[in-house]
């Protein structure tokens, strides 16, 4: 089932003196419980290509289709409950809320989409178990390795139940091994809630645990591969 | 979980947050304790006119007040004391002859306003007899005692037991007078009241000027309590409608108007005192949204909304301003409190003090009314400070937000 369809995609900067194409008509198709990789090199349009999937970065042309709705048709806020409930995020940085414990952080979203405490709490608990930091429900976030802040992190893009996950280099700031787990742990919510995750990056490992790598240089796709 | 947000998020940068709300505290206890200190003057020296000078409601003559015409009186005086006393509330009733004459002394002469009166109905009415500080209320001389103000006294240069010589216009317009003695030397800690007022008794002054003594210029009444001063007024009115009946706010309309202005210059203080300190709260919300750039971006990504973005900065300005402002409302309220029954001793400055009319020792009074409507406009304050820092936050474009270090 296609969960994302680009249309003709274009992401044009004017600078003050030249004109950048950032992402330059791209067409793609997205399936539900995809585990793809968006490779290429820096400054290829990696970030704002996904960016414009998320609902971020406004498009200078072309459509994003999620569930047969063009996001870039909607008003600002429409966009930002579409989000809210369609799209989970997962940053370089990890982004947690420093004042929030780890498991105030995945139970904003929910509180945001308006789901009562218990249920807010049930999957709360049911996240953090599945991502292994059970014990860390009340730590805050200076209080966990980086490994460990992403891996809340990626129970935080699960928890409002969304469509699909981007994920920004999330294991640019990991060492080898925390790298290794988050993989699994996210290779295992796939199997397992048949989430959609596309992962923005140019780490070996990830592309390596990918099911589907697209290639991106200068805002086009230049190879589209299966593995 | 908002209210939550923002609450540790003051905490974030303690020292930060303590410096502003420190000075947020400080602001507001000057704010309620100046009030306090300017509201219990005004206080006293409303009590002052009241217990010592005016009394509650005055009775007299039409016409009198504004001609001081010696022959504007109330002829059935007695009666109508009679009707006065039997009113609820009302505690005191004295008929008074008020007369404008020229007092003498062995050394210099003075124009006085002379008050005749029947010094134990008096008593009930005013307080003049707790303000003896020398000789006594009307006792100790048999014939013709005068009871006058310290600053009379030290102008005439006379003394308890001295003679002193009134000279008045009776009512067929002939002048006499009359000698009196000292018997009592008084202090209001108003001087142009004690060097203007003397007062005699009314048999006395009766005998001197063929008044008669059923007559009378001006009935004072006191009462219990100034809460029953409306029903007691309107009582009085309707017991003598030929008459003029006024209360204190209309004998003496400057008093009212310095409450009223008091109570005006008060809100304009902590007003400007609220500005001051809404330049430093914005300064610090402007502070807190620069440095939150990114995580504001990630919150707007992940799908909270502008209202709840600007909700969320409001909310931590107004509880930013909320604890320093409860902070010096208490510490206000304490010292206000103390300041009660502990006056502050403005002795050093007495005498400029007793030019115009106030006490050199101020008791503090606080309006509860005051502290609820300090704390909503800290609350605005709070509010107002957040809008520009909130619009800047809302203005950031969630991408270029998450991008930025």
């Amino acid at each position: 089932m296609k969960v994302i369809e680009i249309k003709n995609l274009v992401k044009i900067y004017n600078g003050s003196e030249i004109e950048v194409k950032a992402v330059n008509g791209i067409d793609l198709n997205f399936e539900e419980g995809e585990f793809a990789a968006i490779v290429g090199p820096s400054g290829s349009g990696k970030t704002t290509f996904l960016n414009m999937l998320g609902g971020l970065d406004r498009p200078t042309s072309g459509e994003v289709n999620i569930g047969g709705i063009n996001i870039w048709g909607l008003s600002s806020r429409k966009l930002i409950d579409f989000r809210m409930n369609n799209i989970g995020f997962v940053f370089q940085a990890y982004n947690l809320i420093p004042v929030l414990t780890a498991g105030e952080n995945i139970e904003l979203i929910m509180h945001l989409q308006g789901r009562p405490k218990k249920e807010r709490e049930e999957r709360t608990k049911e996240l953090l178990d599945a991502v292994g930091l059970i014990d860390r429900l009340k730590s805050r976030p200076n209080k966990l390795s980086g490994g460990q802040q992403q891996r809340v992190a990626v129970a935080r893009a699960l928890a409002s139940k969304p469509k699909f996950i981007l994920a920004d280099e999330p294991t640019a700031n990991l060492d080898s091994k925390s790298t290794t787990g988050l993989l699994d742990i996210m290779a295992e919510m796939n199997r397992k809630y048949n989430t959609t995750f596309i992962f923005a990056t140019h780490d070996k490992r990830v592309m390596d645990k990918a099911k589907r790598i697209v290639t991106i240089d200068d805002g086009k796709v230049v190879e589209d591969k299966w593995q | 979980m908002i209210f939550s947000i923002s609450w540790r998020n003051i905490w974030r940068n303690k020292v930060r947050s303590l410096v502003v709300i420190s000075a947020i505290a400080l602001g507001i206890f000057a704010g309620v304790f100046s009030a306090a200190f300017f509201k219990g003057m005004a206080d006293q020296r409303i009590n002052k006119v009241i217990n010592t000078e005016l009394s509650y409601i005055q009775v007299h003559d039409q016409g009198f007040r504004q001609t001081s015409d010696f022959t504007l009186f109330i002829p059935d005086a007695n009666e109508l004391t009679d009707r006065i006393r039997q009113i609820p509330h009302v505690t005191g009733v004295s008929s008074r002859m008020v007369v404008q004459s020229m007092i003498a002394s062995a050394e210099t002469a003075s124009g006085v306003l002379i008050t005749g009166v029947d010094p134990v109905n008096e008593m009930k009415v005013t307080n003049l007899n707790t303000k003896i500080i020398d000789g006594a209320y009307f006792e100790n001389i048999s014939k013709n005692p005068v009871v006058i103000g310290r600053k009379l006294a030290e102008k005439l240069n006379v003394k308890v037991r001295s003679k002193i010589v009134i000279t008045i216009q009776d009512l067929q317009n002939n002048i006499t007078s009359g000698a009196f003695r000292v018997a009592g030397i008084y202090s209001t800690e108003n001087n142009m009241y004690d060097e203007s007022h003397i007062f005699v008794r009314f048999s006395d002054l009766s005998t001197l000027s063929g008044f008669p003594e059923n007559g009378s210029h001006e009935i004072a009444v006191n009462i219990d309590d100034s809460e029953n001063l409306p029903a007691v007024e309107q009582q009085i009115k309707e017991s003598a409608p030929e008459y003029e009946v006024m209360n204190w706010k209309e004998l003496s309309p400057e008093m009212n108007y310095l409450t009223e202005a008091m109570d005006l210059y008060m809100y304009i203080f902590i007003i400007i005192i609220l500005l001051a300190l809404l330049f430093g709260i914005i300064n610090t919300m402007l502070m807190v949204v620069m440095e939150r750039t990114k995580e504001l971006g990630m919150l707007m990504a992940i799908g909270m909304n502008k209202v709840r973005i600007f909700f969320m900065i409001v909310l931590e300005s107004v509880m930013l301003s909320l604890v320093g402002g409860v902070a010096g409302i208490i510490i206000g309220a304490i010292t206000s409190k103390i300041g009660e029954t502990h006056p502050i001793d403005l002795s050093l400055w007495a005498e400029g003090y007793r030019q115009l009319g106030y006490d050199a020792f101020v008791y503090t009074s606080l309006q509860p009314e005051l502290l609820v409507n300090i704390t909503l406009l800290v609350m605005f304050t709070g509010v107002i400070a957040a809008l520009y820092p909130a619009y800047k936050a809302l203005k950031n474009d969630p991408a270029d937000a998450l991008r930025t270090e």
